[in-house]
């Protein structure tokens, strides 16, 4: 697992970056919520904005160079940041960025089930990128959805629950373009019990009105 | 001293976090109708002592993991300013292996959070919060971005905050996707963008934190709870749980139950009425179990007859060499491979080291190697009692608990589960033998 991050090889590297017109008015809004001359924390929130204009869904070196000028401080304290945090790619992903949860929890609960369903529907092992440069899929840490395990992240979306088949579905739904539903592919909500919640029935449309608390006991 | 609350449910009335299921308006005007922002600049009126007090008399212990007074923590502030500001921080980074309940939280009842955080500045005489969230908790940023919003629009934070003439701004900050950033001085080092690297201790945070400014770090849950806490008073929250581990807890239990789930219950209930009650009980029955960690990955395991009758708070699960943690719940039943189990939390804790103090950068790798060996029994039984010491150098010798964190896994399997390691290296020596 261990893993040193580096920049990606010069042959990858574009040669310029620059925010668009809408990107700097949004890096202008973040650098405002830090006090005058600590600039320097909207580095990590500049970082994802350049990931998330960049083809490919990385930071290219040239834009971690653009966002030290941009905060005036040396580029070896971004390039530090930027190869700190493991979620700046630093080599172009797959359209669909495919993180799959094996730690303890979600292991527990079948993640070896959906790490082998992505290898087999997609044709690729961990780490690597499908040749359409549609797919990408590698293994994370513990990603804070554990009673809804196993689980995987696709670019923003969290999907939960999960089982071969849905894993299944929601990558031949991704390969046909569609947008598969996020959240838990079970039927539940979120992470109430999978039968329907157990207490807050009156807070959850299932029981008595919100503002009778007194009246909705916990059952047994 | 008797745990209240049982054998009885906790009853909705008392709880805190009413839309944890989602299945209300995470909005200002769901919110406001379970009862937020109600006579908030009243609770300012009553004056920082009697909301610290309030918060001292509650028993609230800090709900990320180590358990420390919230009221003492926020008694360390400096009570006058000597020109630098001061700072609340939420830590929103949840990483710790089996915990999801911040996240409840934040995508489902957003204002507890806000409205705490503004009660929880004035205490501190902080004009500004920063609320520090995992990077890919993208929903729940975006929905705590949203009601965040709100609250500025209905000038409830902002300028003259609820009216009550104290100036109070809160911003959101995005993590990118490192667990030691919830180590408070890591992720004050992340705020000030930097790498997340622990600082020594002291100063402490409340002398030199953000900006080297008085600052407090705060877990979600912890400060999503002072505005009930302050509307129903300190006796009330201190009514649930044993003395010395009050009120109300999330916890989040994971693993090999039939029906995984958050719930908000009493502190101190029983660790098999919790699983019994709330989660349709252990996969197979209650005699299936193995072993349970009981508050996220950093704790050590219990087997099964120790999980019998522990009591959930901090004491109960210190007492029999475990910890409540972040109340995060991992079931195993007996068709777990227990020492891989273990072995993919080493790798977890490898993975996640920030590298900056030997012991920790060397020993995670080392532990992790050793313990993938101990898994397919590829090892000397001598190793066993040499893993047990390489860990016990581990710990305690690192700036921040990671080394710990790292280490107390490996303990708590040695401790309880010797004899499954030993059987794996004897079939494996007697294996290579033939």
């Amino acid at each position: 697992m261990s893993h040193v991050r580096r920049p990606a090889p010069k042959e990858l590297q574009p040669t310029s970056f620059a925010f668009t017109p809408e990107n700097l008015e949004k890096a202008n809004k973040i650098i405002a919520k830090y006090p005058e001359g600590r600039q320097q924390s909207a580095v990590m929130p500049l970082l994802d904005l350049a990931q998330r204009q960049t083809e490919g869904n990385w930071v290219p070196t040239v834009a971690m160079d653009y966002i030290a000028d941009m905060l005036e401080m040396p580029a070896i304290r971004v390039y530090e940041v930027a190869t700190f945090y493991t979620m700046y790619n630093l080599a172009p992903v797959g359209k669909n960025f495919i993180q799959v949860c094996t730690t303890t929890p979600c292991w527990l609960r079948g993640s070896g089930d959906v790490v082998d369903t992505c290898k087999k529907e997609l044709g690729i092992d961990v780490g690597e990128t499908t040749e359409d440069g549609q797919f990408t899929m590698i293994e994370v840490e513990c990603l804070g959805a554990c009673v809804n395990a196993p689980m995987m992240q696709i670019n923003d979306d969290y999907y939960e629950d999960l089982t071969a088949d849905t894993t299944k579905a929601i990558l031949d739904a991704l390969k046909k373009g569609e947008k598969p539903k996020a959240g838990p592919q079970s039927g539940r909500k979120g992470c109430e019990p999978i039968d329907g919640p157990k207490v807050l029935k009156a807070f959850c449309g299932c029981g008595a009105a919100p503002q009778d608390a007194d009246a909705s006991e916990g059952d047994a | 001293m008797q745990a209240k609350g049982t054998p009885d449910m906790l009853q909705d009335k008392d709880r805190i976090f009413t839309n944890l299921y989602g299945f209300q308006d995470f909005g200002l005007k769901g919110a406001q109708s379970r009862g937020n922002w109600d006579g908030t600049k009243a609770l300012i009126e009553k004056g920082r002592d009697w909301i610290i007090d309030e918060m001292k008399s509650s028993g609230m212990r800090g709900r990320g993991g180590a358990g420390f007074p919230t009221g003492l923590k926020w008694s360390f502030m400096p009570k006058e300013s000597d020109g630098r500001p001061s700072y609340l921080v939420v830590n929103a980074d949840e990483g710790e292996p089996g915990t999801c309940k911040d996240r409840e939280i934040m995508r489902n009842d957003p204002h507890t959070l806000i409205e705490g955080c503004l009660l929880a500045s004035f205490a501190m005489n902080a004009h500004a919060a920063y609320i520090y969230i995992r990077g890919e908790f993208y929903h729940e940023a975006s929905n705590l971005q949203i009601a965040i919003d709100q609250a500025y629009e209905a000038g409830l934070v902002g300028k003259n905050a609820c009216g009550s003439g104290w100036d109070f701004d809160i911003y959101l900050h995005l993590g990118a996707g490192a667990y030691i950033c919830g180590e408070e001085t890591a992720l004050i080092e992340s705020l000030e963008g930097k790498k997340g690297q622990p600082r020594l201790k002291p100063p402490f945070p409340a002398n030199a934190g953000l900006y080297g400014c008085p600052t407090t770090v705060n877990n979600v849950e912890s400060i999503a709870a002072v505005p009930t806490i302050l509307r129903r008073g300190g006796s009330w929250f201190s009514s649930f749980g044993r003395e010395n581990n009050h009120g109300t807890k999330l916890f989040a239990i994971s693993g090999h139950v039939e029906k995984p789930c958050t719930v908000e219950e009493a502190m101190s209930i029983p660790l098999k009425e919790l699983i019994e009650k709330h989660c349709g009980g252990v996969r197979g029955g209650w005699d299936n179990l193995l072993a349970v960690i009981p508050g996220g990955s950093s704790v050590p395991l219990m087997p099964k007859d120790v999980c019998d009758d522990v009591l959930m708070d901090f004491d109960g699960l210190r007492e029999v060499g475990s910890g409540l943690g972040t109340a995060a719940v991992i079931v195993m039943d007996k068709s777990t491979d227990i020492v891989y189990a273990i072995a993919r939390l080493s790798e977890f804790y490898k993975h996640e080291s920030c590298g900056q103090c030997t012991p920790c950068r060397e020993g995670t790798g080392w532990m992790m190697r050793m313990m993938t060996r101990m898994v397919r029994g590829e090892a000397t039984l001598d190793e066993i009692d040499l893993l047990w010491d390489v860990t016990k150098q581990v710990e305690g010798h690192t700036i921040c608990a990671l080394g710990d964190a790292a280490a107390w896994p490996i303990q708590g399997l040695i401790r309880h589960f010797r004899p499954e390691m030993e059987r794996r290296i004897k079939e494996y020596r007697a294996r290579i033998a033939a």
